[in-house]
Order: C-alpha cells, then sequence, then structure tokens
C-alpha cells in the first residue's frame, strides 16, 4: 500500500444495497468478519474483487463495496482464473456455498486448486439447499430428510477439506461463522496467502437446517467437540481440567483421543505443522468428527508453491525477452509469403 | 502466441473456457474461446451472462455435423439458429460468419470491434471447411487496418454501471483496479443505467428492449449487402459462410451460359444488414443453398414474410459447384411454368 493510500474503515466496505438474506442467517457474520478484514489487508479498494456463484452465498458480492461479480451457478472459480490470470494485480476474492462449490461447480472448484491460482475462496457450508428452501446438498449427511429426500439423503457427502486438499489446494482452512475472532483472523490469513486458499465456513441456515453445527458451536459443546488448530501447538483441546488430545494410536495410523491429566501427557500429543510437505495428518484431521474425534478448525495446510497466474506472467516475460515483442506485421508477413507482380510474375 | 502479449489457457472444460474468457474481458482484456458441436451447448449459459453483463467476448463456433457428438471432422452449418436463439431468455447477440480461409481475418477483427464498440459477446461462425480450407491471401498492409481502440471509464463523475453510449448503447468498461468505480454486476436483471437488481417489470421490458436494440445498431455502422450482378430481377441465389466459393462457382457458370442470376452472399446473420428486405422483395425467387435443413431460409421467411427456395444439403460435405448450378437451373425452370 503506498504511503499516501486512505485508511480504510469496515464502512467503506459495506455498498448501499439491502441485505435480503433471513434474519438470523449465518452469512450475515461471514459478511461483517469480510468487512472487518478487508481494511486490514493494505490493499487498495479498487484492487479488491469479489465474484461469487449462484445460492444464498451468490448474493455477497451485492453487500460489498468492492468490484463484485456475481456469476452463474458453479462457475465462479473459472471467472475469477480468467480474471487472476489477466490481471494478476487484483486480489480476487471467490464466495460460493456447499452446492455452488462441491455439485455444480465442483469441476472447477477443483481445478483452481490444483493450478494453484491465487484465488481466496470462501465456502459457506451450512449443508442445505437454503435459496431454493431446503433441498440436502452435497455435504448434507446420510440420513437427512429434506424436501428431496423425504425418507431420508442416501449420498454420501462430501468432506470440502478433503476435497480442497485432494485437489492440492496451498491453503486450505476451516472457520465457523459465529466464532468471530477466529474467522476474521483465518480470512485475513487467507487473505495474505499467496497461491489457492479454501477457506470452509460452517455457517447456521437457521430456517432450513438450524443447529446443523450445534455439536461444536453450542457453548456447552464448544470446548469437548472443538479442536483449535495453532501451527507449533500440542493437538489439545477440551474442557479446562478434562483437557484432552491428539496422537496416534500406536501401531496404526488412525488418531486416537488421549487424556492429558498433567501436563507431561501434552508431549505425547501430536505437535501441528501446518506447512509440513506431506498433507497426510491433514487429511486425518479433515475426517475428524465427534463422538470419536473433535472437530478441527484452523489452518489445516499452509504450504508455498509457484502459483499458476504467476507463471503465466513468466513464460510471457520470458518469451517476449527472448523473441522480442512480437508485431502484427511480423506475424502476416514472416509466413511463407510471395508477391505477384503486374505483370503477373511471382516474386518469393 | 505468447510474445505477442496473448495470454492463452487451456481450461478443464467448454464452460469453464468461456467463463475464464468472460474474467479476463471483465478484467479489460479481450476474452475469446473456440469450440465445435457439443460445445456451444455447453458455453450457452456463459454466453447468456455475458449479454446480461454486457461484456465483450468472442466465441469461435467452428461447426461440424450434429446432432451431439455427430460427424466431428465433417462440415455443416446447421449451428445457426442456435447461435441466434440457444440461450434463455430473450439474449440476441451478433453472429458474423466468414465466407473462406483468408476471410476469417477480416470476420474475426470485425467480431472483435463489434464486441468492444458494443460491449457484448459476439459469435464467429466457421465450420469444418472453412477450417481445414487453405487460399492464398493477400496481406493486407498492417497500417491500412482498421483501428480498434478501447476506452476504459476512468472518470467516477456521473459513473454508472449501466449508462449507456448514446450511439452504440454500450455500456462503460469499468475495469477492476480503477478508484471510484467499484460497483456490482452479475446475471440478475439490472435495472437501467445504475445496474442494481431489478425486478421491476417495466424496466425488465425496458433492458430486454435495450440489449436488443444495442445489437440493431451494429447494422448501422456496417455496409449494406452488395448484389453481385442486377439489383433485380427473377433469380437472386443468397449464401452465407463457406459456401460463398460454390454459390459464386455456380452463379458464374450459369451466367456463362446466357442465364441471368444474381448472387448475395451474408456476413452479419445477426443483425442483418438494414436493406436485406428489399434486396429480397426485388427478386421473384431467392435460392438459398446451405449445409443444413433451410435454417437461414427458415429465418429469411419469418422475418420478412417472402417465400424462399431453400436448397439444402446435409452430409458433412460442402456443396460442389454442379450441385448448385443445377438446382440454378430447376428453379428457373420452375419459376417459368
Amino acid at each position: 500500500m503506498s504511503a499516501d493510500a486512505p485508511t480504510l474503515t469496515k464502512k467503506d466496505f459495506q455498498s448501499d444495497q439491502e441485505v435480503r438474506w433471513c434474519p438470523g442467517c449465518g452469512d450475515y457474520a461471514i459478511l461483517s468478519a469480510v468487512q472487518t478484514v478487508m481494511p486490514d489487508l493494505g490493499i487498495p479498494k479498487e484492487d479488491l474483487v469479489v465474484i461469487a456463484g449462484i445460492g444464498c452465498s451468490g448474493r455477497f458480492p451485492y453487500y460489498m463495496d468492492t468490484f463484485g461479480f456475481h456469476t452463474i451457478h458453479g462457475r465462479a472459480p473459472a471467472i475469477a482464473t480468467g480474471l487472476k490470470t489477466t490481471r494478476p494485480d487484483l486480489q480476487v476474492w471467490v464466495v460460493t456455498g456447499d452446492g455452488d462449490a462441491l455439485s455444480i461447480g465442483g469441476n472447477h472448484l477443483i481445478h483452481a486448486l490444483r493450478r494453484n491460482v491465487d484465488l481466496k475462496i470462501v465456502m459457506f457450508n451450512n449443508r442445505i439447499y437454503g435459496l431454493t428452501k431446503g433441498q440436502y446438498s452435497p455435504t448434507s449427511e446420510v440420513g437427512k430428510r429434506t424436501k428431496s429426500t423425504p425418507v431420508g439423503s442416501i449420498d454420501n457427502p462430501f468432506n470440502p477439506l478433503s476435497v480442497a486438499l485432494g485437489a492440492g489446494a496451498t491453503f486450505v482452512a476451516r472457520s465457523v461463522d459465529i466464532f468471530q475472532p477466529h474467522l476474521k483472523a483465518t480470512l485475513k490469513r487467507m487473505a495474505e496467502h499467496d497461491g489457492s486458499a479454501f477457506v470452509e465456513v460452517y455457517q447456521n441456515c437457521n430456517i432450513f437446517n438450524d443447529e446443523a453445527f450445534a455439536y461444536m458451536t453450542a457453548k456447552e459443546n464448544r470446548k469437548a467437540n472443538t479442536l483449535f488448530l495453532e501451527d507449533g501447538e500440542p493437538l489439545v483441546f477440551g474442557e479446562e481440567g478434562a483437557r484432552k488430545g491428539l496422537r496416534f494410536r500406536p501401531g496404526t495410523f488412525e488418531l486416537e483421543v488421549l487424556e492429558i491429566e498433567d501436563g507431561d501427557a501434552a508431549d505425547d500429543c501430536l505437535v501441528w505443522d501446518e506447512d509440513h510437505p506431506n498433507p497426510a495428518l491433514a487429511f486425518l484431521l479433515a475426517q475428524a468428527a465427534p463422538p470419536e474425534l473433535p472437530t478441527p478448525i484452523g489452518v489445516l495446510r499452509a504450504v508455498e508453491a509457484p502459483t499458476y497466474d504467476g507463471a503465466v506472467i513468466e513464460q510471457l516475460q520470458d518469451q517476449q525477452e527472448r523473441l522480442g515483442t512480437g508485431s502484427l506485421e511480423e506475424l502476416l508477413y514472416g509466413g511463407d509469403t510471395w508477391s505477384v507482380e503486374t505483370d503477373g510474375s511471382v516474386r518469393r | 502466441m505468447k510474445h505477442y502479449g496473448v495470454t492463452t489457457f487451456q481450461a478443464e472444460d467448454e464452460i469453464a473456457a468461456v467463463c475464464a474468457a468472460i474474467g479476463a474481458s471483465y478484467g479489460g482484456a479481450l476474452g475469446v474461446c473456440s469450440t465445435s458441436g457439443p460445445g456451444l451447448s455447453l458455453k450457452g449459459e456463459a454466453i447468456g451472462l455475458a449479454t446480461m453483463v454486457e461484456l465483450p467476448l468472442i466465441v469461435c463456433d467452428i461447426q461440424r455435423a450434429g446432432p451431439s457428438t455427430g460427424m466431428p471432422t465433417k462440415t455443416e452449418q446447421s449451428d445457426l439458429l442456435q447461435t441466434l436463439f440457444g440461450r434463455n431468455g430473450e439474449s440476441p447477440i451478433p453472429v458474423i460468419a466468414p465466407s473462406s480461409p483468408s476471410d476469417c481475418f477480416r470476420a474475426a477483427m470485425d467480431a472483435a470491434r463489434a464486441a468492444v464498440e458494443a460491449m457484448v459477446p459476439v459469435i464467429l461462425l466457421s465450420d469444418g471447411y472453412l477450417a481445414n480450407g487453405a487460399e492464398p491471401w493477400k496481406l493486407p498492409a498492417v497500417e491500412e487496418l482498421p483501428d480498434c481502440e478501447v476506452e476504459f471509464r476512468s472518470d467516477p463523475e456521473g459513473f454508472a454501471p449501466y449508462v449507456r453510449d448514446e450511439e452504440t448503447l454500450a455500456r462503460p468498461w469499468a475495469i477492476p483496479g480503477t478508484p471510484g468505480l467499484e460497483h456490482r454486476i452479475g446475471g440478475l436483471e439490472k435495472e437501467d443505467v445504475t445496474g442494481n437488481v431489478s425486478y421491476d417489470p417495466d424496466n425488465h421490458e425496458r433492458m430486454v428492449r435495450l440489449r436488443a436494440e444495442k445489437i440493431e445498431r451494429i447494422a448501422e455502422r456496417l455496409p449494406p449487402l452488395e448484389v453481385d450482378g442486377p439489383d433485380r430481377g427473377k433469380l437472386l441465389v443468397l449464401g452465407w459462410g463457406s459456401t460463398e466459393g460454390p454459390i459464386r462457382g455456380a452463379v458464374e457458370l450459369a451466367r456463362s451460359r446466357g442465364l441471368e442470376v444474381s448472387r448475395a452472399h451474408l456476413r452479419w446473420l445477426n443483425p442483418f444488414p438494414t436493406n436485406l428486405g428489399e434486396v429480397l422483395s426485388d427478386f421473384e425467387t431467392v435460392l438459398v443453398p446451405e449445409l443444413n435443413r433451410g435454417q437461414l431460409a427458415f429465418l429469411l421467411q419469418g422475418r420478412f414474410l417472402k417465400e424462399i427456395a431453400s436448397f439444402p444439403k446435409i452430409q458433412g460435405r460442402p456443396f460442389f459447384r454442379h450441385e448448385i448450378y443445377s438446382e440454378i437451373l430447376e428453379t428457373l425452370e420452375a419459376t417459368e411454368t
């Protein structure tokens, strides 16, 4: 940011449009978090772009006073890839939902992630199709009764973090709509990551899938069922006085919970290493869920790798250095050309 | 292409390709993608988005025999109606068809100019015969090529995303990174001028008509349809796209044998040249040879209420000169009896 750039506040990122989400929707909390984080990024407002697909999350750009593009169902990562590749000077956010990103848009999501396009992808996961009034989504649990599954869903759900890790995303994290300080910190880390970044935000749809995450967000469950990942810290969670940790069950590649009765036992816990080149433990954590294990939130992976958009620019510059900046004239006249003279003779 | 400053991207699928091109256009580049056959069907929704958000885009459709995978290496002109109508809602867009391998250069240039002048997606409608064809090409003098400068909006004073140019009706190209121009666009219906989401009934009708009018006005900037031969008479042979060669050959053959036949060739399938109706009405019979079941003939009949003698061929192969010549003879005989 240049020294004379004006200081931005949350208000600078609020558009004049009336927010149309249902009262009590978790989307409000995410919007507020994003609007709080953006002024702290040190990026001029005009260089921030928010691109969304279809669904409740799709309305997000209208409420942000940045450049915004409400596109079509599932295709936001593809449109964002085209923008970021031609305009690497911009910071491009993609706002999507579990249906938009993992159902119709699954293909574009995995390809944007595996290419390591420098996109900031925030996926609101409410495990339901909310805008269309309550059909099961690709993250709904098996057996879920919805309007489209009156006797229970029989689809196995996606685990969004596993999908992102499997696709090779270089930054993968999870947060929760109502965990505001955690959400803001996670979004900020995501924005500062260079490369494809994917953040799953557990978002409560209080109309069609209320309390889907209460097992870990309700005050009484929070400490027992939520594992806050901190780089370099042991994997510990639980109530005061009943602290627990995670370790490999001896002789297996499975996680197990370890009771921590005194401070020493914490030494037996796994220590979190978010930039470990091997994503195996991140995969295990992505799959972790109550009742056997806590739900991890925080950064599951943050590794450095060359970005796609960076490589594109590098090739363009490299080719121009080697071959000189091409001209149309050269292109047209540089091939197999000949001229026909007025007397009909041919000159090569 | 890289040292010419062209950014290329091999996308994961047809939809991603057109979407990435739209993303590039949103950022101020001219997004171009190409496809054939069912790929055009896949791109339909995104072309509709570009129509709604009024961004320039070029989709090259190199037609093949269809439907479905059809005959992928064989030529046909059967996507015409799809290029014109193959999107949901009222979504007219310009369509230009080159007539020979060398004409592809000019047609691409015209498509690009129309796209940025009117802020619309344009379909460049070629086919397998042209794509695999070759011919000597008289190189243009680069300095004589028409200018295609674009101006990005930079002044926030009086800016609104859908304020329109009086002449072209184009909205401003306001690209991210421009201070003071932060705004939102999207596939939901836009309120006139402000670009805010609007479900107002009158506004919707106005916007549908504005988007259509914007395309029609392109015709005012195009040359009229020229007739080769007498500009009125018994028979006009009217073609479009890659059939120009065999049609011209057949008409010349007929003339060399003393027959009076005129010929015209459509370059823009949308909008039509402003004088097309007049040209059609000046001939007793209009013969339209095309490599489909008569799609242009269908369009002309609907638009101009004139009966058209359709001459279809649907074999995955181009016309031969003698086929069209024979049809000319038969058509003339039929008009005389």
